[in-house]
């Protein structure tokens, strides 16, 4: 190389700062939501992402305690997910993308999952409502019960028992 | 040869139980009592020819014999005595082996009793229960015969029942071992007791038939089944309970419940059972909701054989899937046809089971049994829908998916939260009236004691309104239970000059069904004690430690001393086991040594926790992970259960409370049928 092109000290260091700091901007950037985060999460974050979540090979069996290879690999995706800022519905929707919603600990769509019990419970009490009012008595049905005076005597076990007590006092 | 032989006994066996309704049924439509007398006879050999079979079935799994597939499937030859054994119902074909034979255990019981006055019950309490028992028996010699043996042919080795032509018996040097999960003496006990709860809850199920069929609607078979209803129900719950002890103990899942499918087969009986239980008292007393009644014990054997055939046809895949095979079909059969049998025969006999009273307050206990029916049937729908809905999501939408706790939970709560209620009220409520100002007067003392004790509690122990709500219905119900049982005792100490011990063992004596029923009622609000502690109060954490480090949780703070690991050859162990200091507020406690065990037959990891059990808490720690060869630290995984012991001490007091409840009276046999009128007449014995 020539003396000509040679560059000056001076200059070499100049183009060093420049390059570096391009590389920290890029890197900053690239890598902003990594830093955003923080720290490696912790077990116990992974942990509270992963007890929402069954793998498919171990149905039943809690992400978060499952001891197979593959839910542990599992479980640092999730680390890995969360080192790179992703919130904990990105996760779980990545894993539902991939797997189906049967990883997920309830099925997301609420409505069907509660709308059937509620609706053969709500016609249970209903037939116990009409049972009510076949069994009670047409005087009762009148709106006589609960103002009738108190009897408690009608169940002789308590009937004996009060008296037993009547005579102690 | 051997195995051949059980196989033999096994048809003979089904034969046997086909001829017996056969005679019954022809017998008594015929009018030949020989014939129905031959017929109970012939369910009385069932159970001699059933354990001639186990006998078989346990002598081939003892003497290592591999060339049966089922001794190959559960055992190896590293296994103690004792596994081989109980792996007799460790596996499918065995399972079911042992269903039947306890079956004929029971069915032989009830054909021993004195069948004098019911006499008309006898030979469809036979039918019904030869019936199931064929079904049973049939599974085994159709679909999964526990003594076939592999044989091998030309296209190569594979099980029959019958040696096929040009082949030779193939024995395999080693079998493969019981799932290491089903080692645990909780396992061995617990599908004994909940297959106990199972088959002993088809005898009032048989009656109730029974009583469908011949027409005789009065409350008899309720009374005649009281005892083994109870009985039944000791069981299942005894069966529920060690299962939840198997789960805190072994799955490392730091709960006992975890709402798995499996687990909710099991429950629903219970629950089904539980309705039942209190329902039939109404009957008893009143002459009430007889067709409820029915409708309730065609629901519990209907869900008893619904959760047989779950746990058993791999519908539903869970940590007990080892009970996979392809029977499902010829059990949803069953089930189907039982049910809509059992409901055509209840809507035929559906005016001769009219009440023979009225309701007369909307407060008396028949009203609140009623209520408490409803909500136990509610607590079923939701646990059934949640079973099924896996397999029902795939059916619709392709997509199968997982009905985990949260459902569970938000679902079951509030519903167990009114029975709790419920359960302090209606013990103190009358049979036919009871008003608001009775109640009232009845329930203000108890109230006051648990609103005093939850202020404390809200300045002692925790200031959660959820945990203050469940803490002040547990102590409204305790108060209750207890103000009513020391009623009734200082009544008798004083009548009777005995002092209050003696009063109380008296009296439960004299009234074991109502003081039963009271510890019975006792005893769950423990175990509610240990539910809202572990569901409110538990606390977790994770990290991985270097030797000598420390990680904190709660008060407690665990310090990782030492990892060794070790092969115990013998028994084909690998063992991962940890040591780990546990201070307190600084104070040093002592050690646990959470595990890990690898089994090298089934390639197999078992997470055994440390335990540090106190009335206050648990706690809990599982070594997660350690890896030697690069063993810089290992992974703990550390939980406080806060008041779970309450739930253990809550269920040993239950069984005591049934088992006082269930014990036989002397006088029993002799109630007679009362007649009733509108109002409830005054009994000789106190016996409710």
């Amino acid at each position: 190389m020539s003396e000509l092109f040679k560059p000056e000290p001076s200059r070499i260091t100049t183009y060093k700062l420049l390059f570096a700091a391009l590389i920290a901007l890029t890197l900053v950037l690239i890598s902003r939501p990594t830093l955003a985060q923080g720290p490696t999460p912790t077990d116990d974050e992974v942990n509270r992402i992963a007890k929402q979540m069954y793998c498919p090979v171990c149905e039943n069996t809690p992400l978060d305690v499952c001891p197979t290879e593959a839910c542990r690999q599992w479980r640092d995706l999730i680390r890995t997910m969360l080192a790179e800022g992703k919130s904990e519905e990105e996760i779980k929707q990545y894993f539902v993308a991939q797997y189906g919603i049967r990883v997920l600990a309830e099925p997301p769509n609420r409505l069907t999952t509660y709308l059937i019990p509620t609706i053969a419970i709500l016609l249970g009490a209903l037939l116990l409502l009409r049972g009510f009012q076949m069994w009670m008595k047409p005087s009762v049905t009148q709106g006589t019960a609960v103002e009738t005076e108190a009897r408690p005597g009608q169940d002789p076990y308590i009937a004996r028992l009060e008296e037993e007590l009547k005579k102690q006092k | 040869m051997i195995a051949n032989f059980g196989y033999g006994v096994l048809v003979i066996t089904f034969l046997i139980t086909l001829y017996s309704v056969f005679a019954a049924v022809y017998g008594e439509r015929r009018q030949i009592p020989a014939l129905v007398e031959s017929a109970r006879r012939a369910m009385l050999l069932t159970w001699p020819m059933l354990s001639l079979t186990s006998a078989v079935l346990i002598y081939l799994l003892v003497n290592n014999h591999y060339e049966v597939e089922f001794v190959y499937q559960v055992t190896s030859r590293s296994m103690p005595m004792y596994l081989k054994i109980t792996a007799w119902w460790g596996g499918q074909a065995g399972s079911i082996l042992f269903w039947s034979w306890l079956m004929a255990a029971f069915a032989s019981l009830v054909t021993l009793r004195k069948w004098d006055r019911d006499r008309e019950f006898l030979p469809w309490v036979i039918v019904v229960a030869c019936i199931t028992m064929a079904f049973f028996i049939g599974m085994n010699v159709f679909f999964e015969n526990p003594f076939a043996q592999f044989y091998q042919t030309f296209d190569g080795i594979a099980s029959y029942t019958l040696k096929p032509a040009d082949s030779v018996l193939f024995t395999p040097p080693d079998g493969n071992g019981l799932n290491p999960l089903l080692r645990h003496p909780g396992m061995i006990i617990h599908p004994p007791m909940l297959y106990l709860g199972f088959v002993s809850f088809v005898i009032p199920y048989a009656f109730a038939m029974a009583a469908l069929i011949t027409g005789r609607t009065d409350d008899r078979w309720i009374r005649l089944t009281r005892r083994w209803t109870l009985w039944a129900w000791l069981f299942l719950s005894f069966g529920l309970v060690l299962g939840g002890r198997w789960a805190y103990d072994v799955l490392g899942w730091g709960g006992y419940w975890g709402w798995d499918a499996v687990e909710v087969a099991a429950f629903n009986p219970w629950l089904i059972g539980t309705a039942f239980l209190h329902s039939v008292m109404i009957q008893e007393k009143r002459g009430m909701f007889k067709q409820w009644n029915m409708i309730l014990i065609i629901f519990t054997y209907c869900t008893v054989i619904y959760g047989t055939f779950v746990t058993r046809s791999g519908l539903l895949s869970s940590v007990h899937s080892f009970a996979q095979s392809p029977i499902g079909p010829v059990f949803l059969g069953y089930v189907g046809l039982t049910f809509i049998s059992s409901v055509a025969l209840l809507i035929y006999r559906w005016d001769k089971l009219k009440s023979e009273n009225q309701l007369t307050s909307l407060l008396s206990r028949e009203a609140l049994f009623l209520l408490n029916n409803l909500l136990f049937l509610a607590i079923f729908v939701i646990c059934f829908w949640g079973m099924n809905y896996s397999w029902i999501s795939e059916l619709i939408t392709g997509q199968t998916a997982t009905m985990g706790p949260p459902y569970y939970e938000r679902a079951v709560t509030p519903l167990f939260g009114t029975l709790l209620l419920l359960m302090g009220v209606a013990p103190l409520s009358a049979w036919g009236h009871s008003t608001l100002q009775t109640l009232g007067r009845a329930l203000w003392k108890p109230a006051a004691g648990a609103v005093i004790i939850t202020v404390l509690l809200y300045f002692t122990y925790t200031q959660k309104p959820g945990a203050l709500l469940g803490f002040f219905m547990i102590a409204f119900v305790l108060l209750v239970t207890i103000y009513e049982y020391w009623r009734g005792a200082d009544a008798r100490q004083r009548s009777q000059s005995e002092n209050i011990f003696t009063a109380f063992w008296n009296l439960t004596g004299r009234n074991r069904r109502r003081y039963g029923g009271y510890i019975i009622h006792i005893s769950m609000m423990l175990m509610a004690i240990g539910i809202l502690g572990i569901e409110i109060f538990q606390v977790e954490t994770q990290g991985t430690l270097e030797q000598g480090q420390s990680l904190s949780v709660g008060n407690y703070e665990l310090t990782f001393r030492d990892i060794a690991q070790w092969d115990d050859a013998p028994s084909g162990v690998n063992y991962r086991r940890a040591v780990l200091d546990v201070y307190q507020d600084g104070k040093y406690l002592g050690q646990l040594a959470p595990r890990i065990d690898y089994y090298y037959e089934s390639q197999q990891n078992m997470t055994i926790p440390g335990q540090r059990a106190t009335m206050k808490d648990d706690l809990y720690v599982l070594l997660v992970d350690w890896e030697p060869v690069a063993a810089s630290g290992a992974t703990f995984k550390v939980y406080i259960n806060p008041l779970v012991n309450w739930l253990w001490l809550g269920s040993f007091l239950f069984l005591a409370g049934i088992s006082i409840a269930a014990w036989p009276e002397k006088e029993a046999e002799r109630v007679a049928v009362r007649v009733r009128t509108g109002v409830p007449q005054k009994q000789t014995s106190a016996a409710d």
